[in-house]
């Protein structure tokens, strides 16, 4: 199962701690905000969910939540 | 203004034949009364299934369908109904002249969708100018306590998070919550913001019914829509015509009425607002306005406006001053928004100067996917949407500008102009 990695755009102060410890989903833009990789939302494998929980935990904003499902229309 | 009482024989009315959201010619309860009927004592589930029928969807720019609306928040019941009318797209009149000659469509819009979704409270949220038309048509009417709430006049101040921090007392920003409103919003309570518009199309469908509604316009997009449209040429800031369009009604026949000016003079036309969709003419003269009809364009009616371009002015510059507005309007909470909105508007102002290159329009397009779904609002999306049409319907001009040129100038060296 994939679950979404939500970023609190609101909270994010683009201190790049997310996009080191997720590299393999995560970079980060000229002003040091996280940036998908691919497009579209951020989607976390199985095998990465340790990393992502970390990134969660570790956010030193608290912007980041691992989402169970996939969100609905806005 | 006094009513008398209505007996349900006397409160019927046949549907208003022609205009359906103008059919009154005043605002005033009475004439309202006179011309639509009263509201048939149904049942919530009745006037859901009518409503499901009607194929009613929002009139605020997003166009979700209203019947789903209405059904997820009558189950996370109690529920709370505001409706929208912040309308804070600067290009937009016609929620404002809604208000203005339909108040009380609005209002019994309000009671239909408070009835559905079993809300004891209401609250309309409105552009300031017309709070004193509404509560003048509130003195007239009892039933449902309605609170009225004056918005800010700022771009983003409709957006439904933004619309609900509002409301609880806190500033008009969009907010990020791990809720929807739909389940939990004012007061803790699941939340229906509807757009005014929306409302007064559902008041209608609680008279006449579903299938009424849906015998006009298009299988896709039923009934009529209000249009903003502008005349050619003119300063964004004078007034607008607002108009009643059945959907499905070819763009050409909308265009027509604009400033006397044919539509083959025209080179464009930007559909949907700041946030909307540039539609290349004469190519899109006979797109009709509905879903399917505008889809092929990558476009959508959005909250209706239109507005036209002549030959004789240029579209990119037009786009970047619009660019320059909603890099201002951005509420800055949001870093990609509040860092990447003037990037882009910059980038887009230098390339519609015809001051770059080729790499110019390389910095718009990296820009552009700078902002796209990376803010807690759709600030940053309809301002990409928007930059993204102009490349594609100006593309020709694009390369004009890169070597100082200008389509609508033909010959004159741009560089020299400024």
């Amino acid at each position: 199962m994939t679950r979404p990695l939500v970023v609190d755009w609101t909270a994010c102060r683009g201190r790049g701690l997310c996009a080191d410890l997720l590299p393999e989903l995560l970079t980060q833009d000229h002003w040091g905000f996280p940036e998908n990789r691919s497009r579209g939302p951020i989607l976390v494998p199985d095998e990465l969910e340790g990393p992502a929980r970390r990134a969660v935990r570790m956010c030193p904003a608290l912007a980041l939540r691992l989402d169970a499902e996939l969100p609905g229309p806005r | 203004m006094t009513t008398t009482a209505m007996t349900p024989a006397q409160g019927l009315r046949m549907p208003p034949q022609g205009p359906r959201l103008f059919a009154a010619r005043d605002p005033f309860l009475a004439t309202h009364l006179d011309t639509y009927g009263t509201i048939p004592d149904v049942t919530p589930a009745q006037l859901l299934e009518q409503v499901r029928i009607s194929g009613l969807t929002g009139r605020g720019g997003a166009g979700f369908p209203t019947a789903a609306k209405l059904e997820t928040v009558t189950a996370n019941a109690p529920a709370v109904v505001v409706a929208n009318g912040a309308e804070g797209e600067p290009a937009s009149r016609k929620d404002a002249e809604l208000l203005r000659r339909a108040p009380h469509l609005v209002l019994d819009g309000i009671e239909v969708a408070a009835r559905i979704t079993g809300a004891g409270e209401a609250f309309a949220y409105l552009r300031p100018e017309v709070v004193p038309l509404v509560r003048q048509a509130l003195a007239e009417r009892s039933g449902l306590r309605i609170t009225v709430v004056a918005a800010p006049d700022t771009f983003v101040s409709g957006q439904e998070t933004a619309v609900v921090s509002a409301l609880a007392g806190g500033p008009a920003l969009p907010r990020f919550s791990r809720h929807r409103i739909f389940q939990r919003g004012v007061g803790g309570r699941a939340t229906l913001v509807q757009n005014v518009e929306t409302l007064a199309q559902l008041a209608l469908i609680a008279r006449y019914g579903g299938v009424w509604f849906a015998s006009a316009g298009t299988p896709d997009s039923t009934g009529t829509f209000l249009a903003t449209v502008h005349p050619v040429g003119q300063a964004l800031t004078t007034a607008p015509a607002v108009w009643e369009v059945t959907h499905g009604l070819p763009l050409r026949q909308v265009l027509a009425g604009t400033a006397g000016r044919p539509p083959e003079e025209l080179q464009a036309v930007l559909v949907g607002g700041y946030h909307g969709t540039w539609l290349p003419l004469p190519a899109a003269l006979d797109a009709p306005l509905s879903r399917a009809g505008l889809e092929p364009y990558g476009a959508g009616l959005g909250a209706g406006v239109m507005i036209p371009l002549a030959k004789s002015a240029c579209g990119l510059e037009l786009t970047a001053s619009i660019a320059g507005y909603l890099a201002r309007e951005s509420a800055k909470q949001c870093g990609p928004c509040q860092f990447g909105l003037p990037e882009l508007a910059q980038n887009f102002a230098a390339l519609a100067a015809g001051q770059v290159g080729r790499s110019g329009l390389d910095a718009v397009r990296r820009s552009t996917g700078l902002v796209e779904g990376r803010g807690v609002c759709r600030h940053p999306d309809g301002t990409a949407r928007l930059i993204r049409s102009a490349l594609r319907v100006f593309g020709d001009d694009v390369l004009l500008h890169q070597h100082g040129r200008c389509l609508a100038r033909i010959g004159e060296p741009y560089g020299g102009v400024l």
